[in-house]
């Protein structure tokens, strides 16, 4: 089985969960007997054995990022002109979709599977130029990212074309596949759930932690409570700031940690210090999310809290849990389905993620017993199954077109 | 007999360096940012603004006080300042005390630090006054009788509490909604006070200097010492005494000295003593002459600052008033410590330039505001102002204090 994958990011130059998701599968499937050829915009260095990785244009990890990413969809087409000279993020993503089509020519394969919406014109031309079948693999929707918004109509439009066009889409949650069906309107026979995973083999035993400051305030009673992540306004961080102001009022020695950066922050670092939450709420601004800083601050705390608008699947979660920490997650994620033992609110619900906040500060045994059982769904959660069904279904559709 | 009151205020703060929650609870040292150029290098920026301003405008005013018999000066330099050109320009500071020996120069009284602690802790103000006069005693040899606050912020009480404290004068902002038809041209004698006087800013007249000498697209520009000195005895015609207030960096650094701004600090007291009955005088010299001629009411705190000439530029939003508001919540535990070491770090960030840096008021004063910061955005500034005074509370914590 060959499969020509599309992507935009491969870890360790990526901006979020999906450059994981796509290197953990891919390996995953490898070990599966598939040949992959992964093509992405730009060249690096990955140390990547299991699959052969090709840039469609020589260009730098750089270059890419300056246009702006997959979750930039308010960079792209209409709404936001680059400077001339440098490729904005709708020529990035015609250009690939180009270089695409003609290295599709000169390659045989029986699959071919494209991640998220920059990707999907170029999945299109491939399936064009080869006559092979398309997989879509939805990390994320327009409707995700503007937090049950509308988004960048272009994007949507991309997104619904493709969605219409291709002859299978894997969605990373039931979650995820609800909003496929109820936002775009695509028969829920046409998807399949593909849940992510997290490799344990990731989460690195270090001893020491760079937080001294974390470390000074935990010896004297204080409890950390951590969100890591892109501050937008799909992740619903002001909601966890209300829900910190409620539970500071109650307990002062509760500290949150805010890591990572993004273009709502600004506007989170405001409302905190309007909130008198200055003291509390401590902003770590943007890190790359392979680094020693980035694993610390999941290692230093208490709680995990994941309050997210509307999130396809979030990994961050079980990364929290394999580094040691209970989760607290909002019903509109994905990992709702794969985690048990967490406590689970709407994101809305301020008052009530408050009250699970200071359970799990307070009372050890609680934070210990949802911990311990969670680890063991974390441990349990792994991407063989996940592999089995995109297997299934490679096989199901090469089969139907040969 | 008319007299201008020429007052310069001298100050640097201790910049934080950009200092994140990792390095909290590990490197106590904030102020000690050894990028080269860079804006929070606190040695890069006392270098420069010594060759620039300090070292060019002592020049000229030692000129002045040699030249002209009725010149004279008052200035005030902070204590954050004093402490960082011993560290590294001690020739500048000798340049001060030059000045100081002429007999000729005030220097005023205000907080060690340049601070706001009058607002929040009557009790470390008063303790930073002090050690400021015992500083300023050391280096110059003088005892001030003349009081300022951090910004010439003012109000009623301040004008109380340095009366009976003893100081002769204290200065503040002319500012019309307090003055209402009254010039600012007179000395003034604050409501609740029995001795002490107040001499208000003349903003107009300070400002064409302060502000606008440089402005090419000001209908007065270019500003002329003759244009000035007419200006000036035009103003006098109905007063006693006009007070120019404004920083010691005006000349050289606001202004930068090819703007002409060194020359005409040279040529305008020529042409204002010009006339016999003009001259200069002290803030001191100029209460104890004069005759008060009304008694001024603030009830509201005013400063020198912005459109608005209140604390808006440094307690105007939430990010300041919290950030604020938890540094002077350290106080007791702080100087309990009795640790010289963390006092004064403690003290370096209630210097006002920390907050100021973190004004999100984006109209003219805004422009200003960004010129005066080393931080990219007021985001910037308040995280990591957050993580020094977190800082703090770790070495607090690793003391045994209970915060």
């Amino acid at each position: 089985m060959k499969v020509l994958m599309l992507g935009w990011e491969l870890p360790p130059h990526h901006a979020g969960g999906m450059g994981i998701a796509c290197y953990q599968m891919s390996k995953e499937l490898s070990n599966h007997g598939v040949d992959i050829e992964f093509l992405l915009p730009y060249t690096a260095d990955f140390k990547i054995d299991f699959m052969k990785v090709t840039p469609t244009h020589a260009q730098s990890v750089h270059e890419v990022r300056n246009a702006g990413g997959v979750y930039d969809t308010a960079n792209y087409g209409i709404i936001k002109n680059y400077a001339p000279g440098s490729l904005d993020l709708k020529k990035q993503h015609d250009l690939f979709a180009h270089n695409v089509a003609i290295m599709t020519e000169s390659r045989e394969f029986d699959i071919i599977h494209a991640h998220d919406w920059l990707t999907f014109r170029a999945g299109l031309e491939a399936k064009r130029v080869s006559g092979k079948p398309l997989i879509l693999h939805v990390h994320a929707t327009q409707y995700d990212q503007s937090a049950g918004g509308f988004g960048n109509p272009e994007v949507r439009e991309i997104e619904y074309m493709a969605f219409m066009m291709a002859d299978q889409i894997f969605a990373v949650s039931e979650y995820t596949k609800s909003v496929i069906v109820e936002h775009y309107n695509i028969p829920a026979n046409k998807i399949a759930v593909v849940h992510n995973s997290m490799d344990v083999e990731t989460s690195i035993n270090e001893s020491s932690n760079l937080h001294e400051y974390l470390k000074i305030m935990k010896n004297n009673g204080y409890k950390v409570v951590v969100n890591a992540g892109r501050k937008t306004l799909q992740k619903g961080l002001t909601h966890l700031i209300e829900s910190a102001r409620l539970v500071v009022n109650k307990n002062p020695k509760v500290l949150f940690l805010l890591a990572g950066g993004g273009e709502q922050e600004n506007e989170l670092i405001e409302l905190a210090a309007e909130y008198g939450l200055s003291k509390n709420v401590i902003f770590e601004g943007w890190m790359n999310g392979t680094g020693k800083p980035w694993r610390d601050s999941f290692k230093i705390a208490d709680v995990f809290v994941m309050p997210s608008v509307s999130e396809p699947f979030g990994l961050a979660a079980l990364e929290a849990v394999g580094y040691g920490a209970p989760v607290i997650v909002s019903k509109q994620s994905g990992v709702c389905e794969v985690l048990q033992n967490c406590f689970k609110v709407d994101f809305w619900d301020t008052h009530q993620m408050a009250d699970m906040i200071l359970s799990l500060c307070e009372n050890d045994s609680l934070a210990q017993e949802m911990w311990k059982n969670s680890y063991r769904e974390y441990t349990a959660q792994n991407w063989t199954k996940s592999a089995h069904v995109m297997h299934d279904n490679y096989k199901k559709h090469a089969g139907v077109v040969a | 007999m008319k007299s201008i009151v020429l007052y310069l205020h001298a100050h640097q703060p201790w910049r934080v360096k950009p200092y994140s929650v990792f390095q909290a609870g590990s490197d106590h040292e904030y102020f000690n940012d050894q990028s080269p150029d860079t804006d929070t290098n606190n040695q890069f920026i006392i270098d420069k603004v010594s060759e620039k301003s300090y070292l060019p405008t002592n020049r000229v005013l030692t000129e002045l006080l040699l030249k002209h018999p009725e010149f004279k000066v008052s200035l005030s330099i902070t204590g954050t300042l004093i402490d960082q050109l011993e560290m590294w320009r001690p020739d500048v500071l000798q340049s001060f005390k030059e000045l100081v020996a002429t007999g000729k120069v005030e220097i005023v009284a205000e907080t060690y630090h340049h601070s706001l602690a009058f607002f929040y802790s009557r009790s470390e103000f008063v303790k930073q006054v002090a050690k400021h006069a015992h500083k300023i005693r050391e280096m110059f040899g003088v005892t001030p009788t003349a009081f300022r606050n951090t910004e010439l912020s003012y109000n009623n009480d301040l004008a109380y509490w340095a009366d009976e404290a003893g100081y002769k004068a204290i200065i503040t902002e002319g500012w019309d909604p307090i003055l209402g038809w009254r010039s600012p041209n007179y000395v003034y004698r604050p409501t609740f006070t029995n001795d002490i006087k107040l001499l208000m800013k003349n903003y107009n007249l300070s400002d064409d200097v302060a502000f606008r000498f440089s402005n090419q697209g000001w209908s007065e520009w270019p500003l002329s010492a003759e244009k000035y000195a007419h200006w000036l005895s035009e103003a006098d015609g109905a007063g006693d005494v006009i007070n120019l207030f404004m920083d010691y960096e005006t000349f050289g650094e606001h202004q930068w000295a090819d703007t002409g701004i060194f020359d005409f600090l040279k040529a305008f007291p020529d042409e204002w003593l010009k006339t016999p009955d003009h001259t200069f005088k002290t803030i001191t010299e100029a209460a104890d002459y004069y005759e008060t001629k009304d008694s001024i009411d603030v009830p509201q705190t005013i400063t020198w600052a912005d459109t608005e000439r209140d604390l808006t530029a440094w307690l105007g939003n939430g990010m300041q008033t919290d950030a604020i508001q938890a540094l002077y919540d350290l106080e007791g535990a702080v100087l309990k410590t009795e640790d010289a070491v963390l006092i004064e770090d403690w003290r370096r960030l209630q210097t006002s330039d920390h907050v100021y840096y973190m004004c999100t008021k984006w109209s003219s004063d805004g422009d200003v505001h960004a010129y005066f910061s080393p931080y990219s955005s007021p985001y910037k500034a308040f995280m990591y102002f957050m993580n020094a005074y977190r800082d703090i509370t770790s070495r607090l914590l690793e003391k045994g204090m209970t915060l």
